[in-house]
């Protein structure tokens, strides 16, 4: 009567397009017939591997910009997702926040640039409330679905044993919430990591990898802007896994309803 | 069998429920549906009341009127001597979908009737697992929900309930679900349950047989608008055999009741 679980197993499938993708660039450079500094051949985007990763400045780029976007995401999502529960938890907060909220939603991310930097200059300031609002958007706008969606049966099984508003929050609404929370934090890292690098490109003041990707752009160092976006790719794909391992654990969440649970 | 823990109140006895002229209607497609049409009955402490009918007749909104999850139009619902206006531990319901929490295991899905309880944790899980082998569940206490059959998570959501201590269980087609023979199975736990806990029960089923084998007194409804038909007392002695004549005949003419009521 106890029923297992299936584990999904990993697929070397996934490899075929990288590998035939990285097939056609190797035999396209070594044909020739394009300009090596708009299709950088393999052997120079190695070097610039080499080059980069004992270039310091490359090395600050990457801590300045993982910094930065540790700080927006946690502001960003922190507030998404108590504005999430706020909003999908009670009818009244809905009224009032949730036309505002999908009005100001679709406006482009990038168009706040502008408007931020006058107000707030080109350091820090400017750039880290623009990753938190990448982040702030998918994070409440998830919570708030999650929370509405919290099953009427439950609520109604809450009621029956006298549950108080709090109680209802944290006992039924949260826990099914729970993957929703949790989706929408990881789609808020993803975005926030856009942000992060879109916002360091568009200001183009102080460390970060946005910023060596523009100087890179400048120099007309095709190579190390490939660098860049393999860096960008590797390091947003890092975090997600980070995340969702440790939410996998269960390492956030626990609804103890008795101790030691 | 087992050795049955020893009940730690005493105090269920004495909140009867009456049901005065009780009315409610829902519009369906801009239209008045009346689910219930002036339906009074009481019920004593300790009883076993059923209430039987053809769907449609409004006897689980009845039961919903009695939990204080709805209100009605007209009349009042009065459990010990206090009109009803919303939900109460003292009135307990198990509904036809176990509703376990799927993230708790078992233990703490019943721990979760014992929320508004003071104690200890020690003693809220020593309670629990009173209740969890009460229902035959000792050994699945940090089980989940989707581990669960059908008959076991329905014992657990019993359990749940039963640990809120309520002076009256409301149940409403707690076997539905089940395939036939979980179902008579769980019947006779629900009739020892009674018994051992002297709660008062007062359950709906579509299922006449059911009816005839649990309860000291059987409400009839009928549908269009939804209203008492009937109150069958049912004299014979508990435990019943299924296949005993004065059982089959009762069963029997209930069932001839039923058919001629709807059209």
């Amino acid at each position: 009567m106890i029923r297992g679980t299936a584990r999904p197993r990993s697929d070397w499938r996934g490899v075929v397009v990288p590998v035939i993708c990285a097939a056609i660039w190797v035999a396209a450079s070594a044909s020739g017939r394009w300009n090596p500094h708009l299709l950088v051949p393999p052997r120079q985007l190695a070097g610039a591997f080499v080059e980069s990763a004992k270039n310091a400045d490359f090395w600050l780029a990457v801590s300045s910009s993982l910094l930065r976007l540790a700080v927006g995401w946690t502001i960003g999502s922190l507030a998404g997702v108590l504005l999430g529960i706020a909003i999908g938890a009670s009818r009244l907060a809905e009224r009032f926040a949730a036309p505002s909220l999908n009005s100001v939603r679709q406006v482009a991310l990038f168009a706040w640039i502008p408007l931020l930097t006058a107000w707030f200059g080109d350091g820090d300031t400017a750039k880290t409330i623009l990753i938190a609002l990448a982040a702030f958007f998918p994070a409440a706008l998830n919570t708030e679905i999650g929370c509405r969606e919290a099953p009427a049966s439950l609520i109604e099984v809450g009621r029956v044993f006298e549950f108080g508003y709090w109680a209802r929050i944290r006992r039924i609404i949260l826990p099914s919430a729970r993957p929703s929370i949790v989706a929408g934090l990881q789609i808020a890292l993803t975005s926030a990591w856009i942000g992060t690098i879109g916002a360091e490109y568009l200001i183009d003041q102080g460390a970060g990898l946005g910023v060596f990707l523009a100087s890179a752009r400048m120099d007309n160092r095709m190579d190390v802007v490939l660098v860049c976006i393999v860096a960008l790719g590797l390091i947003g794909f890092v975090l997600s896994t980070l995340l969702r391992l440790s939410f996998v654990r269960g390492a956030f969440v626990r609804d103890a309803v008795l101790a030691d649970d | 069998m087992r050795c049955w823990p020893m009940t730690e109140y005493a105090s269920t006895a004495h909140a009867s429920l009456e049901i005065r002229g009780v009315s409610k209607s829902f519009v369906v497609d801009d239209s008045d549906v009346h689910a219930l049409s002036n339906v009074s009955f009481s019920v004593e402490p300790g009883e076993f009341v059923s209430i039987v009918g053809p769907s449609g007749c409004g006897k689980s909104t009845l039961l919903r009127l009695v939990a204080g999850l709805d209100s009605p139009d007209a009349g009042e619902v009065v459990f010990d001597r206090e009109r009803v206006d919303g939900p109460s531990l003292r009135r307990g319901i198990v509904f036809q979908d176990h509703r376990l929490f799927p993230w708790l295991t078992v233990e703490a899905n019943v721990a979760l009737g014992l929320l508004k309880t003071g104690g200890s944790d020690a003693q809220k899980r020593k309670t629990a697992r009173r209740f969890l082998a009460l229902v035959g569940l000792d050994g699945f206490e940090k089980a989940y929900p989707h581990q669960l059959s059908g008959g076991m998570a329905q014992r657990a959501s019993i359990a749940r309930s039963l640990s809120a201590q309520p002076q009256i269980l409301l149940l409403d087609e707690p076997l539905g679900a089940l395939d036939s023979l979980t179902r008579s199975q769980m019947q006779a736990e629900l009739l020892r349950i009674w018994q051992h806990e002297r709660v008062t029960m007062l359950m709906v089923t579509h299922d006449v047989a059911e009816a005839v084998f649990l309860s000291d007194r059987i409400v009839v409804m009928d549908r269009n608008p939804g209203r008492i038909r009937g109150v069958v007392d049912v004299p014979l002695p508990k435990p019943r055999n299924r296949h005993d004549p004065g059982v089959l005949a009762l069963t029997e003419t209930l069932v001839g009741r039923l058919e001629t009521a709807v059209p």
